[in-house]
């Protein structure tokens, strides 16, 4: 158990290392800092026998400010290992695909690893002023990452991101100093037992979640995601839909709803409307979108809105199809900005819809084509994928609450499926016939083929949606006893 | 024998991977010997199938997602292995039928394997994933390889599939919650006394009945069809109408009949009477058709139509002689296998005369009798099962339909009867067209049929004929399952 704790060390010890050793060994120490991480994720993952994994139990606990009672504590079970398994994954892809980013190496992969690091903290911590620091951790170097190595209107993307996160973290900050007062405890696991007043409960509660769910994309708070996603770099799209977003939701369902969990039954259907909107409108947007990283953006809000769908259940089965959905959307929106940032745009140098539909791309780059087939029928839920079988989860945890919702969410899939859909034709199957390819204008362009490590990283992507698609007992059995075990169920 | 149908299941999957190690010239080579394997597993399942014991055989039943009541269970009936049988002859004839890449291929057997699947899972979760896995090869089949106007028609294709698909999972989300299981055994047990209680009934049958209608695809919802059969290639067009129609009808004789058994009876006269309208409307679009696919593509509703007449007949019926009930169905079966056959000879002839003179236009051929008496020969064999010559195998199954309906649901049947005119007079329009009369310019340079494309229409032709003289063997394969659905109807 006490192995999952080394993600964090070695994840921000390879961060300071490859800022001291020549640069030309910076990527590999980014590799194998990220796959030590994944390792240690899935040897925890099988080593971990099932049961211990029903309650959020601690493994490591040093004090830290004794007076102000905070400590380092670090705590684990079946939520936050899938978590931490998908921020592995999604680490080691996001690594893979920046493999060619020359301009000013050593910082790119220290803020990719900075942020790793946070994520992984965020996931392990039990105590909130831990959960906290390594929440606003993460955002100064996504700021640095996208700001410095992004594309379009990368400042602004980058400037909106952090000030929404920043907006976010203040609500935070209130809702933990609320906690504090009232307890005197930081420890999650002691404060999941205190009995809140009903009172404050209505109040607090909404001020935590909001604060958390701005992270997650949730409407009408969801504007910063599209924007930051097409400013990013690759990685940093990778990062920030595959990890980053997961964080608002996963602290939502630790931190808010498990501290007050009255105030959350007071609000949840508030949240199951917002989450529907989000479901239905990122789509439709998407479906509106010329340019293919802001139809991802876009989808991701909408695949996000799945995950509060499901919180906002408040039973067992939902909540369990959230978590499961945090895993797949991490995955599938990381590949798919892999495809569209890394393979597509690296070599057209454009993502305009309309342009990349007279270039016959499939003819070009068949691996990419078949990489984008699979993100595609993923991401609108095609059995198989690990899109759907959180998807379904979620939709039967939602029926046994919000008959109304699953209803119009499954107006939500259909979108989703023509949105996809369009991006899909248009940017690899546009109508031109092989004869009329009229392409690339980079002179270079055929010696760029797909290199073996776009294709590593792809398999690695593709193989953790295709498993846990197919088998998706691997996780559910993990999960659900430990969402079991937590007391806002109803 | 454990493990046969599994068998049936994983053989074209592990072919499509395999392709990609083969050398890329002889991809259809590579295919056809996994066809072979695939056909020897399926005629291995019949040596082990007992045709007079009643219910699912050869079952096969491992836990999958227990969370959500999802099992890999699979097992064949009568009509189980009919289809089966179907598949494995249909999909090495589409292979003959055109050239391929490898591309090409791989997705053939993809979609051969998500037929078996279909065909034999006894579990809706594993059967809807089977069932959505046919939708992304088709559409990319249609969408790179196919004529004109493929684009529109991949993507009608797509979404009206998609559209049907989410309602019927909404639908039996519904079920699902209300009865927790979803298996299909257990379900259709339910079924008599009512299913699901008020207006959630209603709404979960018209959810399953529009998934399965736009895949059949039944009038009114049919209108993706001639788009799709049109553009799409020879072989994709053969595997189109003779075993994706198929799914519709297997998933209302599977799950639609069995599940609402009372709801039908209620709305009897108006399926009864969409039914008509498949039947009677679509052969008189076919006559008004000047391109020779969309004409067979409509003759295809027709035909599907007849199917659909004789389920609801013995489905609707409130009381009904049993003789009659299992002559409709066994009408209903035989139409099946026989549509099949029929309806994908048909396509490839016409994909024949098509590569000849590079048009379908029926006004521009003509004389062709003067030069290519074989395959004229030929062609009127086919065109003679499809419009029910005695004789010939498409006969037995719409003489079986029209005699069951009739002591059932005579004055629809009566209507019905128009059909095959219409059917009649279009077959015998287009005949005379094609074949007789002078030369025509397109057709002056024209081959007969050549060694290879005799051999590939050899065994379906065979069939016909011996399907149309003594229809005995076919009978033998599902007469316990029809004895047994019709009593559990009656």
């Amino acid at each position: 158990m006490l192995m999952i704790a080394w993600t964090i060390y070695v994840t921000f010890a390879g961060a300071v290392v490859l800022l001291f050793l020549p640069s030309i060994a910076t990527r590999w120490i980014a590799l194998t800092t990220t796959i030590a991480g994944l390792a240690l994720d899935i040897i925890a993952f099988v080593r971990t026998p099932v049961a211990d994994l029903a309650h959020f139990a601690t493994i490591i606990s040093v004090p830290w400010v004794p007076s102000l009672g905070m400590n380092y504590h670090l705590a684990v079970d079946g939520v936050t290992l899938t978590m931490v398994l998908v921020t592995g994954i999604s680490a080691v892809s996001t690594v893979l695909f920046s493999w060619d980013v020359d301009y000013r190496q050593r910082e790119f992969f220290f803020w990719l690893l900075l942020v790793v690091g946070g994520c992984y903290g965020v996931f392990l911590s039990a105590d909130l002023f831990l959960l906290f620091a390594f929440y606003e951790l993460v955002i100064v170097p996504k700021y640095f990452l996208i700001a410095i190595f992004g594309s379009t209107n990368k400042e602004y993307g980058a400037m909106k991101l952090t000030l929404y996160s920043f907006f976010g973290g203040m609500f935070v900050f209130a809702g933990i100093l609320v906690a504090y007062v009232t307890t005197g405890s930081l420890d999650l696991n002691q404060l999941s037992q205190f009995q809140f007043s009903p009172e404050l409960q209505s109040w607090a509660f909404p001020v935590l979640f909001i604060g958390f769910a701005v992270l997650a994309g949730i409407w009408p708070l969801h504007t910063w995601a599209p924007t930051g996603h097409v400013a990013a770099p690759t990685a940093g799209s990778m990062l920030l839909a595959g990890i980053v977003m997961k964080l608002g939701a996963y602290a939502g369902l630790r931190v808010a709803m498990n501290l007050f969990p009255e105030g959350f039954h007071m609000w949840s259907k508030w949240i199951a409307v917002l989450a529907v909107i989000g479901i239905v409108y990122g789509a439709a947007v998407a479906l509106r979108q010329h340019d293919l990283k802001f139809v991802i953006g876009y989808s991701s809000v909408s695949h996000m809105g799945f995950v509060l769908l499901g919180l906002a259940t408040a039973n067992a089965l939902g909540v369990s199809g959230a978590v499961l959905q945090m895993f797949s959307h991490g995955v599938i929106a990381a590949l798919l900005f892999a495809v569209a940032g890394r393979m597509i745009y690296r070599r057209t140098h454009t993502r305009e819809l309309d342009a990349l539909s007279g270039m016959n791309l499939s003819r070009a780059m068949p691996f990419a084509a078949f990489t984008f087939v699979i993100a595609a029928a993923a991401s609108m839920g095609i059995p198989g994928f690990s899109g759907f079988a959180a998807e379904i989860t979620i939709l039967i945890g939602a029926w046994k609450t919000y008959p109304i919702a699953v209803w119009i969410t499954g107006a939500g899939m259909v979108l989703v499926a023509a949105f996809t859909l369009r991006a899909l034709v248009k940017s690899f199957f546009g109508a031109v016939r092989a004869q009329t390819v009229s392409v690339p204008t980079d002179a270079d362009w055929t010696e760029q083929s797909i290199t073996l490590a776009e294709k590593c990283g792809a398999c690695l992507l593709i193989f953790a949606t295709l498993a846990v698609g197919l088998y998706p007992k691997i996780l559910l059995d993990r999960i659900m006893p430990a969402v079991e075990a937590m007391r806002f169920l109803k | 024998m454990v493990g046969l149908v599994s068998g049936l299941i994983i053989i074209p999957l592990v072919g499509a991977l395999a392709l990609f190690a083969a050398p890329a010239r002889n991809a259809r080579l590579f295919a056809l010997l996994f066809n072979t394997v695939a056909a020897l597993n399926a005629l291995l399942l019949c040596r082990h199938f007992d045709v007079r014991a009643s219910g699912v055989q050869l079952v096969e039943r491992h836990a999958w997602i227990p969370a959500i009541g999802a099992e890999y269970l699979v097992g064949i009936d009568g009509l189980s292995l009919l289809l089966v049988l179907l598949t494995s002859l249909i999909v090495p004839f589409a292979f003959l039928a055109q050239r391929m890449d490898r591309g090409f291929c791989a997705l053939m057997l993809v979609m051969q394997s998500a037929l078996y699947g279909t065909f034999t899972a006894q579990n809706f979760v594993l059967w809807f994933l089977f069932y959505e896995m046919t939708l992304i090869p088709a559409f990319l089949l249609i969408k790179i390889w196919g004529g004109e106007n493929r684009d529109r028609a991949a993507t009608k294709f797509f979404l009206y599939t998609f559209l049907g698909s989410v309602a019927m999972l909404l639908g039996f989300l519904g079920i699902y919650l209300a009865r927790g299981s979803f298996d299909f055994a257990t379900l259709a047990s339910y079924g008599k006394n009512g299913l699901l209680t008020g207006k959630l009934v209603w709404l979960a049958f018209a959810g399953i009945f529009f998934g399965l209608a736009v895949k059949v695809p039944l009038f009114p919802f049919h209108t993706w069809l001639p788009d799709a059969y049109e553009s799409a290639p020879t072989g994709v067009a053969m595997v189109l109408t003779g075993l994706l129609s198929k799914m519709g009808i297997y998933g209302f004789v599977r799950l639609l009949l069995p599940l609402f058994p009372n709801e039908i009876r209620i709305i009897g006269p108006w399926l009864l009477a969409l039914a008509i309208c498949s039947i009677v409307f679509a052969p008189l679009a076919a006559w008004a058709q000047s391109d020779l696919k969309r004409m067979v593509a409509y003759l295809s509703v027709n035909h599907l139509g007849y199917c659909m007449l004789g389920l609801f007949a013995v489905a609707a019926s409130p009381v009904g002689a049993a003789i009659d009930s299992q002559a409709a169905l066994s009408g209903v079966f035989m139409q099946i296998f026989n549509h099949g056959i029929t309806a994908a000879a048909l396509f490839y002839l016409v994909g024949l005369l098509e590569q000849r003179c590079g048009h379908r236009s029926i006004d521009r051929f003509g004389g062709l009798m003067q030069r290519t008496p074989v395959l004229c020969g030929w062609m009127s064999v086919v065109m003679f099962s499809s419009l029910g010559l005695p004789g010939l195998n498409g006969f037995i199954g719409e003489f079986l339909i029209f005699k069951g309906s009739f002591g059932i649901a005579a004055p629809f049947t009566a209507i019905a009867i128009i059909g095959l005119l219409v059917t009649a007079i279009v077959f015998m329009r287009t005949m005379q067209t094609l074949f007789s009369g002078p030369l025509a310019e397109s057709c002056a340079a024209f081959p007969d049929l050549l060694a290879r494309e005799k051999i590939a229409i050899i065994p379906v032709t065979l069939l016909m004929f011996a399907i149309g003289l003594a229809p005995q063997f076919m009978f033998n394969i599902f007469n316990t399952t029809v004895t047994q659905m019709a009593r559990l109807w009656a």
